[in-house]
């Protein structure tokens, strides 16, 4: 028990969520704004940018991966790079037929 | 210590075993979004219309409203590790309270589509062509894999808040309170995928 509370110990103060949540909003309202300005192509991309940055601070601060050990952030890309090499290949099957 | 009173418990092993729950579902969640890329592409002027019918308003109400319960049940693991037990109770108390308010506008959302004739196996919805099919039956299915994964989140919540009123959880063993609290972050998660890909890209 003892052993595991080392690396644990960091307790994130409640400043710090409600930071960040204000962060996550901000975020949400600006990806709604830029893609109601249609911005063509560039849209998908602008709009997935955005989710990918709220995604990093979900999973660094509330999924506490920044204090965590690295195991379970190495083994999340590991997930991560599987699914777009998968979603990589497929499109590229479905572009090039 | 009394060696009697000491239970064998390993809190590293029990938040991994989450993590891989975790992946799982996130290479589940991953196959469908990867449909959705193949059929958009196939489907794009279809699903670029279809997309406009959606409520950006609700989907934006309902986006904050979970970003705040993944902040109402972060805090809550704060205030169990400071030994603040009722107002763990109460971080708890409101993050199911914000899953609820989400069912509820997902309830709305859903009937208004109901009403218009737009559902999965609507004959009236195949009068409009094979992309606003696909496209719906995406939305359905996502959404509603999304939903049912609110329903099993609040109620491990529920049965974590139990557990926590009676001393079960406390300041020393929280580790199901963290294991529920990641379940909650990655249907946030999915959601923060879900709603640009529904209701922003038109």
């Amino acid at each position: 028990m003892k052993t595991i509370e080392n690396e644990k110990n960091h307790i994130i103060p409640y400043k710090t969520f409600l930071f960040v949540l204000a962060g996550l909003i901000v975020l949400t309202l600006t990806s709604v704004t830029l893609t109601r300005i249609s911005l063509g192509t560039m849209t998908v991309t602008i709009a997935l940018i955005i989710a990918a940055i709220k995604s990093t601070f979900v999973l660094r601060i509330f999924m506490h991966l920044k204090f965590e050990n690295k195991m379970f952030s190495i083994a999340f890309i590991g997930v991560i790079l599987l699914l777009t090499t998968v979603i990589t290949i497929t499109l590229l099957d479905y572009l090039n037929r | 210590m009394s060696t009697i009173l000491v239970k064998h418990r390993d809190d590293l092993a029990s938040k991994t075993g989450m993590w891989f729950f975790l992946f799982t579902e996130l290479l589940l969640f991953g196959g469908l979004f990867i449909v959705y890329s193949v059929y958009r592409y196939r489907n794009a002027v279809a699903f670029h219309l279809a997309a406009q019918e959606l409520s950006v308003f609700i989907g934006t109400i309902n986006t904050i409203i979970l970003l705040i319960s993944s902040t109402t049940i972060a805090m809550s693991i704060t205030a169990i590790r400071k030994q603040n037990k009722k107002f763990a109770i109460l971080l708890l108390g409101l993050t199911i309270i914000l899953g609820l308010a989400f069912l509820v506008n997902k309830y709305f959302e859903w009937g208004e589509h109901f009403k218009e004739h737009i559902y999965p196996g609507s004959s009236i919805l195949a009068l409009r062509g094979h992309g606003d099919v696909l496209f719906y039956g995406l939305y359905f299915f996502m959404t509603g894999l999304h939903a049912l994964h609110i329903i099993i989140g609040l109620i491990f919540i529920l049965v974590i808040t139990i557990s926590i009123l009676r001393n079960k959880i406390n300041s020393d063993n929280y580790v199901l309170l963290e294991n529920s609290g990641l379940y909650w972050h990655l249907v946030d998660l999915i959601w923060i995928f879900l709603f640009p890909l529904f209701y922003l890209i038109t």
